[in-house]
């Protein structure tokens, strides 16, 4: 082989390009995708390095092709990726759906970009946030993590895999156009450093009649294909054994609420935050690239003699409401800081305004970063 | 006495006692017709995996096929296909869909990897109309037919799927009717066989919502007319496009060698990794 798999060592590298050397250190072997400013240079990475390491890229017809051939192959018990940005994924919703039902492990890249519809392809607006858990029709729990910078375009990365195997479901990455394609160090660790998962199996030889493979809270064992298991998988309603049921209610009951709890019962170990708020009395709320600018601004406020803190949602999905709400009991004021007119701040507001005041503040122009100071005059506004 | 066992029956999936086809339904006959192929050609179940979209005929393989199967979102059971084939380039992936599925939501799909010439084997149960969601005009539905959708008379021009399928370049198509089971079931052997994407296009019967409700008449009365219709692609190359009209073009419509995708895929990992360097 021409190509180390994981590329242990220090570089200055763009946030996509990371992104692709984290699904090849997690064991990921198959991405299909389709060209989409500005998330390309994730498939660019992994068409010329996947050949090397033995993987494949599938450039194909369009984001529901893409989508639909990573779910294939994961169900042959490949890891997979596809990355894309918001038109793309609004494609891909239907077959999103579709990979949470039949309990799918693998990971979408949202490199999130000015929307609505085709929008301004090079401006970086985290306007998917809720997309990701709504979109697709019906109850579903997903989860979603969101880098601020390229080492965690690579952290991420693997820590999506690793929870797409774990819990059988689709992981994002919402990162954006700022992450994507910013250029930072990027200290890709030796490979007995990276921790990767990969998901349950049925004991081989187990009787194919006897497998539980879907619909279990602590996460069904996965009957990949090619292996003897006879796996029926439809995303129709269906029980543990995959049987379809197209007539019973309570049998779709059972259906959407396992799917939801077995997300839901691990949240604990799913939910990531960074919190710096002790003895602050504004603590700033925010995610991704926007979490830069927060950071600088509690630092200058904290040179003001403001008691300023901040706190950091990694998994935007499940929300970190418990987490939220702890912060609002001690915090006396919040302020939410989004790239977008405000998508997660109607979820954060319902789980910290009975102990808090909650404010929003966007940049001053959609698709700017935050400027610190004009954060900076949003505190001394509320501290009043 | 011992009992008398269809012997395709092992094929089927243990606890699956009936079917949701309707009463002269042709969804058995080219299930068996794919079954019969598997069995002669000495394979197992295990060999496949199947992939279907949504529709009646997509209930083929989906639950009744004691294998590896994954029933899809509609029209994209090839593009699932193509996910499946390139983790397990080594079994023998079969997608078995309907006209609707595969032609009309699925049509991008369906070209694309006839393109790539992907080894997979494509089923197309053309009913020329939409059955399970209660008998709508599809892209395969004749000029003038009323339909629940075209209550005076389908007003588009009607798709010719093997044409499609063999101008985006598939390297084995056929077309039969439900009126040729052992034809079809020779064909998907050799479809199974090909190196490349293979598509067999089955013109069959839904007595329900086609026959009842545009007048075409029971099961065994469309049986008979595809009968009729139908003209070898030998007979059809002596006559004109006019003596066409109406006709059902049967057999073997094109058989060629041309690159095969997953293959093609290797011999570039190879150079990639430096193997033959």
């Amino acid at each position: 082989m021409k190509g180390k798999r994981i590329l242990t060592g220090k570089y200055f590298m763009m946030g996509n390009t990371a992104c692709a050397e984290g699904a090849i250190a997690a064991g990921c072997e198959l991405a299909a995708g389709y060209p989409i400013t500005p998330a390309t240079e994730i498939a660019n990475r992994l068409a010329e390095r996947f050949p090397q390491v033995g993987g494949v890229f599938l450039q194909v017809e369009d984001e529901i092709s893409a989508i639909a051939a990573i779910i294939g192959a994961s169900w042959t018990g490949k890891k997979v990726i596809t990355a894309t940005s918001g038109p793309g994924i609004s494609l891909m919703l239907e077959n999103i759906g579709f990979a949470v039902g039949v309990e799918t492990p693998c990971v979408i890249v949202n490199v999130q970009r000015g929307a609505p519809t085709t929008g301004m392809p090079t401006a970086g607006v985290t306007g998917d946030m809720v997309q990701v858990k709504r979109g697709s029709h019906g109850d579903y729990e997903i989860i979603a993590l969101c880098p601020s910078s390229p080492q965690e375009m690579f952290d991420h990365t693997v820590l999506a895999f690793n929870y797409a195997e774990k819990y059988r479901t689709p992981v994002f990455i919402l990162s954006d156009a700022f992450v994507g394609h910013m250029r930072e160090e990027v200290v890709i660790p030796p490979p007995e450093q990276i921790e990767t998962v990969y998901r349950k199996l049925p004991e081989p030889g187990t009787d194919p009649t006897q497998i539980k493979g879907f619909l279990d809270e602590d996460v069904a064992p996965m009957p990949i294909f090619g292996r003897g298991f006879k796996a029926h998988v439809t995303s129709s309603c269906h029980d543990e054994y995959g049987k379809r049921n197209l007539s019973d209610v309570s049998a779709l009951d059972h259906f959407v609420r396992k799917l939801s709890n077995k997300i839901l019962k691990h949240k604990d170990e799913i939910i990531r935050v960074e919190k710096n708020y002790q003895d602050a009395e504004v603590v700033l709320v925010s995610y991704g690239a926007v979490s830069r600018a927060a950071a600088m601004a509690a630092l200058r406020a904290g040179e003001e003699g403001l008691a300023v803190g901040t706190f950091r949602l990694i998994t935007a999905w499940p929300f970190p409401e418990e987490e939220i709400e702890k912060m609002a009991r001690k915090a006396k004021k919040i302020i939410v800081l989004e790239n977008n007119l405000g998508q997660l701040y109607p979820y954060i507001k319902a789980a910290a305004a009975h102990y808090a005041d909650v404010y929003f503040l966007p940049p001053r122009v959609l698709g700017e970063i935050h400027d610190p100071e004009n954060i900076l005059k949003k505190i001394r506004e509320v501290i009043q | 006495m011992s009992e008398l066992i269809n012997p395709l029956h092992r094929f089927i999936r243990p606890g699956v006692t009936s079917t949701t086809n309707c009463p002269g339904c042709g969804n058995g006959i080219v299930a068996q017709a794919i079954l019969r192929a598997i069995d002669e050609l000495s394979m197992d179940l295990d060999d496949c995996v199947f992939a279907s979209g949504i529709g009646c005929s997509a209930w083929v393989p989906s639950p009744f096929f004691n294998a590896d199967v994954l029933h899809t979102t509609h029209g994209r059971p090839i593009a699932f296909a193509l996910g499946i084939k390139m983790g397990l380039p080594q079994k023998k992936v079969m997608v078995v869909s309907g006209d609707g599925d595969l032609a009309a939501i699925g049509g991008n799909h369906l070209i694309h990897n006839a393109r790539r010439n992907v080894e997979m084997t494509v089923i197309c149960l053309n009913n020329s109309i939409y059955g399970m969601t209660g008998g709508q005009a599809a892209p395969t539905t004749p000029m003038g037919l009323k339909t629940t959708t075209t209550p005076y008379g389908a007003y588009e021009n009607t798709f010719d799927i093997s044409n499609l399928v063999i101008a985006a370049g598939a390297s084995f198509v056929a077309r039969w009717t439900t009126y040729h089971p052992r034809q079809l079931t020779a064909s998907i052997k050799k479809a199974i066989r090909k190196k490349g994407f293979s598509f067999i296009e089955v013109i069959t019967q839904c007595p329900v919502q086609y026959g009842r409700k545009t007048g075409s008449g029971s099961a065994v009365e469309m049986l008979r007319e595809y009968k009729e219709k139908s003209v070898s692609v030998k007979e059809a190359a002596k006559l004109s496009e006019e003596d066409l009209q109406d006709r059902i073009i049967v057999g073997e419509l094109i058989d060629k060698e041309k690159p095969e995708m997953v293959e093609e895929i290797m011999k570039m990992k190879k150079r990639a990794s430096g193997e033959n360097s």
